[in-house]
């Protein structure tokens, strides 16, 4: 009897992981497919039966890629506005969050209130004004107008998010930090911060993702060709009328592997970016 | 991704219980911290917000050296009215309750299993996830790819091959064939993420309480259904409006696969906005159809978790 229900229960974890395993190949299958693609010669792309594995490996579509008029320069670009922004991000937002943390202030609750109010407006709708505005302000075709964009986006939920994590930190090393003196920056920046740094990453993680990926505003904002993103430059191997679709994978692959890598190494920080919040009930 | 994690988590926001007996620094401290943040943020955020329904209000002109003109209430009247705008917005719905779905079974199933199975936990959070890492843009055109009209594309090659079409099909051709591949493109892309969600709920769960049902005699289906649901209901509602919201977004992968043709059968909220500010150049109208979306979200988001919320209060466990 016992013996019975311990085999069907090794049955039962075999099952589990085989439909696991089907379901990864549903998963990555779309994946590893642009991966052969991008290393396929232009007259293997459309070939009947389509392959999985390519007959003869070939680079030629990176080569096409980079020597094609500012796609180096789109990924300089990209790197460039997508560091940018992260740094300013975490600055601005770990700054507020410390405020908001650790004083008391006139104002305070009728700030941070309309904050969480203006997290219900989806970024997105803000299209129009945001770029009527950069045109007044001449901040058209410029990286770094785009990147004060892009900063303002995130800065609420990651205020939010940096709010809660300090407050979970104990306050006696501040405390006695700041009877040893020390002014308010060298409280934050020498003894929250360190503290704080799980937290930091996760915001300076995202916020960079954020910019490196984005897609819509870099085509308005940017009309200069030695400006544009790597998002841009992606879309622009796709042709009007025939895709040479083993250059728009070899492109889309030099986008997509930095942001694979941050997240197989940093996968922690983007867990707890994602579980935030999300999960205490 | 990030503006819609927040509603749920925002509510859940304890007040900070330490009160200042006397502040240590002048007055004038906290607001050094707080003020580059908050410049930034009233500019680019809270301002155009207002300066959007202002825009909404006139016939605008973008190109310099036209005068703009105040309409009144009339870009919100054409609105109404257009029913291409109509057909955006039930599109967007219909797109929003099938993805939503979609990820939920989807993920749900794949946390079960993933918090279940006894090797390569990690690996399988891991996979699942990357879908969700690689950026829209990239995505959407693989989609197109896959989806490519003709014997060649992958898709149709799979699908003759086991028999379940007998010619291969102009997938963007027309509007039917094309939500296929944006439906699936948003569950495939978005699993990951309520997969992660569920996944660390489930995690939470002591191990005991299923210990006890089992001694009990449930069986798995059982404690499924009356153990793992209800004590992660509220998970399953903040992944649920969380959805919603982002659902009502959908945006770049309809702009990049169909642009919203064939004839604007495939057109979204947004793509609809878009090509009649950025491509039409009616930028007043196009705020105003940014507005009514904006409106329609808030609502929804909040009538959402209302409801559930006072719903899920009612059950006893």
């Amino acid at each position: 009897m016992l013996d019975t229900t311990r085999s069907q229960q090794r049955l039962f974890n075999v099952v589990i992981f085989l439909v696991l395993c089907l379901g990864v190949i549903v998963a990555v299958a779309p994946l590893m497919y642009m991966v052969s693609t991008a290393f396929k010669g232009a007259s293997f792309v459309q070939e009947y039966p389509p392959r999985f594995i390519p007959e003869t490996l070939t680079l030629e579509n990176f080569q096409t890629a980079f020597s094609s008029r500012n796609f180096g320069r789109a990924f300089l670009n990209s790197a460039l506005v997508a560091i940018a922004t992260s740094v300013m991000v975490t600055a601005l937002a770990s700054t507020m969050a410390y405020a908001f943390a650790r004083f008391e202030f006139r104002g305070k609750r009728i700030l941070y209130a309309g904050l969480l109010t203006m997290l219900m407006i989806p970024g997105v709708v803000l299209l129009i004004p945001q770029f009527i505005l950069a045109k007044n302000l001449g901040l058209m075709n410029s990286l770094p107008g785009l990147v004060l964009v892009y900063s303002a986006g995130p800065l609420a939920f990651d205020t939010f998010l940096l709010r809660g994590f300090f407050e979970s930190l104990p306050s006696e090393l501040e405390e006695s930090a700041i009877i040893d003196g020390a002014s308010p920056f060298t409280v934050f920046w020498r003894v929250l911060m360190p503290l704080a740094a799980p937290a930091i990453s996760t915001v300076a993680i995202f916020s960079f993702l954020g910019a490196w990926d984005e897609y819509v505003m870099a085509l308005n904002f940017l009309t200069d060709e030695t400006l544009r993103t790597l998002p841009i430059a992606i879309a622009n191997f796709r042709g009007q009328h025939s895709t040479n679709w083993g250059l728009v994978f070899a492109g889309s692959l030099t986008a997509v592997v930095p942001t694979v890598l941050l997240f197989v190494f940093f996968q922690r920080y983007f867990i707890q970016g994602i579980t935030t919040g999300a999960v205490r009930g | 991704m990030g503006t819609n994690t927040t509603i749920a988590a925002a509510r859940r926001q304890r007040t900070p219980s330490r009160d200042r007996a006397k502040p240590y620094y002048r007055w004038y401290v906290p607001y050094l911290f707080l003020i580059p943040g908050l410049v930034l943020y009233l500019l680019w955020t809270v301002y155009p917000l207002f300066y959007q329904l202002y825009i909404s209000f006139f016939d605008w002109k973008i190109i310099p050296g036209q005068e703009s003109t105040f309409v009144g209430f009339a870009n919100y009247q054409t609105a109404f009215a257009d029913k291409t705008f109509w057909l955006a917005m039930s599109n967007t719905v219909t797109y929003a309750i099938i993805t939503v779905i979609g990820q939920m079974i989807a993920g749900f199933a794949v946390a079960v299993l993933v918090n279940r199975v006894l090797v390569g936990r990690r690996f399988f959070r891991t996979v699942y996830y990357l879908p969700v890492v690689t950026s829209w843009v990239v995505v959407s055109f693989l989609f197109i790819y896959l989806f490519s009209p003709g014997n060649s594309g992958l898709i149709n090659y799979i699908l003759t091959q086991i028999g379940v079409i007998k010619e291969p099909i102009s997938w963007m051709a027309n509007s039917s064939t094309a939500w296929v591949a944006i439906y699936s493109l948003g569950i495939w892309k978005g699993l990951g993420w309520s997969m992660v969600i569920f996944l660390a709920a489930l995690q939470g769960i002591p191990a005991e309480l299923y210990e006890a049902a089992a001694i009990d005699g449930t069986n798995e289906w059982q404690r499924l259904l009356h153990i793992t649901m209800p004590l992660i209901r509220r998970t399953i509602l903040f992944v649920f409006v969380a959805l919603m919201i982002g659902g009502f977004q959908v945006f770049l992968s309809v702009l990049l696969i169909t642009g919203g043709g064939p004839l604007h059968r495939t057109e979204v909220a947004l793509t609809y906005m878009f090509d009649r500010s950025f491509g039409q150049l009616k930028f007043g109208y196009g705020a105003a159809l940014s507005y009514i979306l904006a409106v329609v979200i808030v609502v929804v988001s909040v009538t959402q978790t209302r409801l559930f919320g006072r719903r899920g209060q009612d059950v006893e466990y």
